[in-house]
């Protein structure tokens, strides 16, 4: 009887994140989908190949979304796919869930300002670090 | 509250997603047809993953719960403090403004700065998701990438708490 609840507990829960995500996702592919028919030649022109600034540009546009991490790979996988470098996309997927500008300010309300803002800091340049050395690990592998 | 402003932000999002649809389709209707299409061929890619998701994400609600990580990362818990949180970092899923609560109860409890930024950095290795980490980006990407956010965790842990009030 308790396994019951439990599982229907654990099955309403994620349908609930499932819920609270889908249109985020949704609204962010449509639009993606809509931006890549507009900025396709940009990409090129924005993301030039080279290691900082692909990670930097990434991680800054990371920072300034948030959603569950599915969303951010899924983004991040269409991305590539139109030519975006990888180092760009994992410094996207890495300031997605772990910088959240957006969210600073309930972060600071539950865990303080100084915790929040310390956070956020090191996570940044840490996303632009994990980047680096994510696809310089790969290459070599 | 805040859930239920959450919640009001994304049905704006995808309403103001339709409404620059719609405009589009007004000025340029082909346009509009062709970037839905791909939206669709990608939704159409996609579910079967999320589905997949779906399933793995309640086997975990099921057996990892946050009064369990509560438990596990209090006061007393030490060095395996910081392995658990971690695990659960890695494993409780949710979006910031459900956690948020969640951990400031943890710390006004006694949690540690170290423990929650470890906990929070943690949140990208997320085992539900991994089937579409690996379906876009491979497996070596996947592990690596795994691997360097395990390890990053722990000095933004040691970091975080060096510069906020609480210390380890």
């Amino acid at each position: 009887m308790n396994k019951e609840i439990n599982l229907k507990k654990a099955i309403f829960k994620s349908v609930d994140t499932m819920k609270g995500s889908l249109p985020i996702m949704f609204s962010i592919l449509l639009l993606i989908n809509l931006f890549n028919l507009f900025g396709k030649d940009y990409y090129s022109k924005i993301f030039s190949g080279n290691l900082i600034s692909d990670s930097f540009i990434g991680a800054i546009a990371g920072s300034f979304s948030f959603g569950i991490p599915i969303t951010s790979y899924i983004v991040g996988g269409e991305l590539l796919k139109e030519g975006i470098s990888l180092i760009a996309i994992t410094a996207f997927i890495m300031t997605w869930t772990t910088v959240g500008v957006a969210m600073l300010p309930l972060e600071s309300k539950y865990l303080g300002k100084r915790f929040a803002i310390t956070r956020n800091l090191v996570n940044f340049i840490f996303s632009i670090i994990i980047a680096v050395l994510t696809v310089v690990t790969l290459r070599i592998f | 509250m805040e859930q239920r402003a959450k919640i009001k932000f994304s049905t704006k999002l995808f309403l103001g997603t339709i409404l620059i649809y719609l405009i589009v389709a007004v000025f340029n209707f082909s346009l509009a047809q062709e970037a839905f299409i791909n939206f669709l061929s990608m939704l159409v890619r996609i579910i079967p993953v999320l589905l997949i998701v779906f399933i793995i994400m309640i086997f975990t609600n099921l057996y990892f719960t946050k009064e369990r990580a509560n438990k596990y990362l209090g006061k007393n818990s030490g060095l395996k403090g910081w392995f658990y949180a971690m695990i659960s970092g890695i494993i409780i899923s949710g979006p910031p403004y459900i956690l948020y609560p969640l951990l400031g109860e943890m710390k006004r409890k006694g949690v540690k700065d170290s423990l929650i930024a470890v906990f929070l950095f943690n949140r990208n290795v997320k085992i539900p998701f991994i089937p579409v980490m690996i379906y876009y980006f491979g497996l070596n990407f996947t592990i690596i990438l795994s691997v360097y956010i395990v390890f990053f965790s722990i000095l933004n842990g040691v970091i975080v708490s060096k510069f906020s009030s609480n210390k380890i």
